[in-house]
C-alpha cells in the first residue's frame, strides 16, 4: 500500500478572466477541503466518509456550483445531483432533481446505504430525503444573487443551442492568455464568462488502501428542467473500483458518452495502464471534441489528474507530504 | 459481414414450469419482433432505425415490462424509462420517469436529436414529449390487471419484485440471496448491425414491480444498460443495481477495445465476471455482423437473426433454432 490521497475538484472550464481575487477564494476554499479531507484521513476515517465529508463542505460553501450557489434551470429554480461509489464492493448510489435537500451527496450516500435501490430522483428522491430525515431548507437557499444574473446573461446569449459544440481549431494554444481567442471561448454552448464549471466533487484513497468516489452539481446553467447530466451517472462523472476512484466536470453529454469515469477504471483493468497515463488516455482519446477534465486516484496511494478545458479548480495532497492547489495547466 | 440483429424481453429466474399459456405468447411476441426488425433490416432501414421500430413494438406488447404491460411503483403508478444509441456518431438519449408516453424509446431518440441534452427525467421529460408532440394517453393506458395483482401480491410479500411473468409464490427457495428479495427480471432491448458495420441499441423498461417513486435503474443509463460504438452494440437486463456497478454495456465494449477479445468472449467475461450469478442477461452485437446472447439467471426471453441464415428464439439455456 501506498498510503493514502485525496484529489478536489470545483469543475473544469474556467473563465481566463477571472478576477484575482475569485481565484484566490477558490483556492483557499480547495485548500480548506483538502485539509479537511486529509485530517479525516489521518484520523482513519474510511475513503467513502471522507468523500462524503469532503464534498459537504464543497456544496455548503456558495463558491462552487453545487448546493448552495448551484446553477439554475430556464425557470430560475435549482435542480441539483449527486453520486457516490464506495471501490472495494462497487457500491453506489446517486439522486437527480432535488430541490430542497441541503446535502445532496449525502442523501446518495443514504440511497446507497439505506434503500434497495441505487439512483432516486425528483420527487420520489424529495420523499425518500423526509424519510431519511436529512436536512432540507427552501429551494431560495441554493440560489445566489450572482446566479440570478448569470442566468439573464445566458438567456440573453441564447446559449443552448441544438448544435453548440465550437471548432476547437486554435484552442490549445490560447491558454497562454491569447485575448483575441477568448471571446469565442465555450463551454456546453455558454459563453466561458457565464458558464458556471460544473461540478464538484473529490476522490480518496485511504490507508487502507480502499477507493471512493463523489460528485455533485447544479448541473448547467439555463439547463431545461429535468436534464440529467454525467454526475449522478456512475460511469460517467463518478467511478471507483478495487483499483481506482474517479470524479469527472465538464460537458455532461460528452462525458456519458464517453463513459469517461469508468474508462478510466477499465483501460487500468484491462489494458494495464498506470493512474496517470489512463487519465492522459482518457482525456485524449475517450472525449471527441468534447471538453472535460478528472481527478483521479488509485488503490496505490497515487493521485492524477487531467483536463483538456481552459483550467480546472482542482487540489490534491499524499500522505508523504505533497499538497498542490490550482486552477490553470 | 452481413447484417444482424438480436432482441430481449427480459432476463431473470423464468421457471422451467412456466405454464404454456404464458409461455406461447411471448414467444410469439418474440418472433414477431424479431420478424420485423429482420424486414426493415433486409429494406436497408438504418440500424438506429431498426432498434427503435422493435423496440417500439415490445413496448406495444403488453406481454412485456415496458410501455403498456409496464410493472408498477409502489403507489400503483407507471414510470417508464428508455435509452438509445447510435454507434458510429456514439449520440444517445435517455428517458426517465414517464408517465404517459406512448413510447418512451422514441422520446429517447428526440432528445437525443432535438435537445442539446442526452437525458431528460419526469416533469421535465413529460413537457418535452407534449412540446414535441409525441403520442401520449392517460397513465391508466399503461396499467394491466395482471401487474396490479403483481404490486398487490409484492406488497403482501413485503419486496420489490422484478418479475412479470408468475404470480408471486411465497417458496422462498427460488429466491435469490438478495436481501430485497428481487427475483425475476424485465426490460425490452434491442441491437442491430447493417451490412456497413453501423450499430445501435436500444433498450426500455417499467423498472421493478412495487419499487420506490422515483427509482431509476440501469436502462436508461449509458453504459449501464444500454451502449453502443463502432465495434458492438449491447443491451442488457437484470437486476439495475448490479448492472450499473458492473457498467455492463460499456465493458463488453471495452473489453473488445482495451483486450481484443472477441465479442463472445466480451460478453462471457461481464456476464461470469462483472455481474454476481443471477442478477443479468444481454444481448449484442458487432461491426462485424457477430452475434451473442448471454445470462447468468435462469433465462432470457430472446432472439436473434443474422444475414446468413442464423436465427434463435429462446427463453432458458437450450434454445431453439428456428
Amino acid at each position: 500500500m501506498g498510503g493514502w490521497a485525496i484529489a478536489v475538484h470545483g469543475g473544469a472550464g474556467v473563465d481566463p478572466n477571472l478576477p484575482p481575487q475569485r481565484q484566490e477564494e477558490a483556492k483557499q476554499l480547495l485548500t480548506r477541503c483538502l485539509n479537511l479531507g486529509i485530517s479525516a484521513l489521518r484520523s482513519s476515517l474510511p475513503a467513502i466518509d471522507v468523500v462524503e465529508l469532503v464534498v459537504r463542505e464543497l456544496e455548503s460553501d456558495p463558491l462552487f456550483n453545487s448546493g448552495r450557489g448551484s446553477a439554475l434551470t430556464e425557470n430560475g429554480t435549482v435542480e441539483m445531483e449527486a453520486s457516490i461509489m464506495d471501490g472495494p464492493k462497487r457500491r453506489c448510489g446517486a439522486v437527480s432533481g432535488l430541490t430542497t435537500v441541503k446535502n445532496p451527496i449525502s442523501l446518495a450516500r443514504l440511497v446507497m446505504d439505506k434503500s434497495p435501490h441505487s439512483y432516486m430522483a425528483f420527487a420520489g428522491a424529495e420523499e425518500f430525503a423526509r424519510r431519511q430525515g436529512v436536512a432540507l431548507v427552501d429551494n431560495q437557499y441554493f440560489i445566489t444573487e450572482e446566479n440570478v444574473g448569470m442566468l439573464k446573461l445566458a438567456k440573453e446569449a441564447n446559449s443552448i443551442l441544438f448544435d453548440y459544440r465550437i471548432p476547437t481549431v486554435g484552442l490549445e494554444t490560447c491558454s497562454a492568455g491569447a485575448a483575441s481567442v477568448e471571446a469565442a471561448l465555450q463551454m456546453n454552448g455558454l459563453p466561458i464568462s457565464v458558464y458556471a464549471p460544473e461540478t464538484v466533487g473529490c476522490v480518496v484513497v485511504d490507508g487502507q488502501g480502499r477507493c471512493a468516489a463523489g460528485t455533485s452539481t447544479g448541473g448547467l446553467m439555463n439547463k431545461m428542467s429535468g436534464r440529467i447530466g454525467d454526475s449522478p451517472l456512475i460511469g460517467a462523472g463518478t467511478y471507483a473500483g478495487e483499483l481506482c476512484g474517479v470524479s469527472c466536470t465538464g460537458e455532461g453529454e460528452a462525458i456519458i458518452r464517453g463513459t469517461l469515469s469508468r474508462d478510466v477504471a477499465a483501460v487500468m483493468e484491462y489494458k494495464g495502464l498506470g493512474l496517470q497515463e489512463a487519465v492522459d488516455f482518457v482525456i485524449k482519446e475517450r472525449l471527441d471534441e468534447g471538453m472535460a477534465g478528472m481527478i483521479a486516484v488509485s488503490r496505490n496511494g497515487e493521485v492524477a489528474y487531467g483536463f483538456n478545458t481552459t483550467g480546472m479548480f482542482r487540489g490534491c495532497a499524499t500522505e508523504d507530504g505533497f499538497m498542490e492547489v490550482g486552477i490553470w495547466e | 459481414m452481413g447484417w444482424a440483429i438480436a432482441l430481449h424481453g427480459g432476463a431473470g429466474d423464468i421457471p422451467l414450469s412456466l405454464p404454456l399459456e404464458r409461455r406461447e405468447p411471448r414467444e410469439a411476441a418474440l418472433r414477431h419482433c424479431l420478424q420485423i426488425g429482420v424486414a426493415a433490416l433486409q429494406t436497408k432501414r438504418p440500424p438506429l432505425d431498426v432498434v427503435e421500430l422493435v423496440v417500439r413494438e415490445l413496448e406495444n406488447n403488453p406481454n412485456f415490462n415496458a410501455g403498456r404491460g409496464s410493472v408498477l411503483t409502489t403507489d400503483g403508478t407507471v414510470e417508464m424509462e428508455a435509452c438509445i444509441m447510435d454507434g458510429n456518431t456514439k449520440k444517445c438519449g435517455a428517458v426517465s420517469g414517464l408517465t404517459t408516453v406512448v413510447n418512451p424509446i422514441s422520446l429517447a431518440r428526440l432528445v437525443m436529436e432535438k435537445t442539446p441534452h442526452i437525458y431528460l427525467a419526469f416533469d421535465g421529460a413529460e413537457a418535452f414529449a407534449r412540446e414535441q408532440g409525441v403520442e401520449t394517453v392517460d397513465a391508466s393506458h399503461f396499467i394491466t390487471p395482471e401487474n396490479i395483482e403483481r404490486l398487490k401480491q409484492a406488497k403482501e410479500a413485503n419486496r420489490v419484485q422484478i418479475d412479470y411473468t408468475q404470480p408471486i409464490t411465497k417458496d422462498t427457495k427460488k429466491e435469490t440471496p438478495t436481501a430485497d428479495g428481487d427475483s425475476q427480471i424485465g426490460t425490452v432491448g434491442c441491437v442491430a448491425v447493417d451490412t456497413r458495420g453501423n450499430l445501435a441499441a436500444a433498450t426500455s423498461t417499467g423498472g421493478l414491480v412495487n419499487k420506490m417513486v422515483g427509482r431509476i435503474g440501469d436502462t436508461p443509463i449509458v453504459g449501464a444498460g444500454n451502449y453502443a460504438n463502432s465495434l458492438c452494440a449491447v443491451s442488457a437486463t437484470g437486476k439495475g443495481e448490479a448492472i450499473i456497478c458492473g457498467t455492463v454495456a460499456r465493458d463488453v465494449a471495452a473489453l473488445m477495445e482495451y483486450k481484443g477479445l472477441s465479442l463472445e468472449e466480451a460478453a462471457a467475461y461481464v456476464i461470469s465476471e462483472c455481474t454476481p450469478r443471477g442478477t443479468a442477461g444481454l444481448v449484442a452485437v458487432s461491426a462485424t455482423g457477430e452475434v451473442t446472447m448471454q445470462f447468468n439467471t435462469t433465462g432470457m426471453f430472446r432472439a436473434c437473426a443474422s444475414e446468413d441464415g442464423y436465427s434463435e428464439i429462446g427463453i432458458w439455456p437450450n434454445s431453439m433454432q428456428n
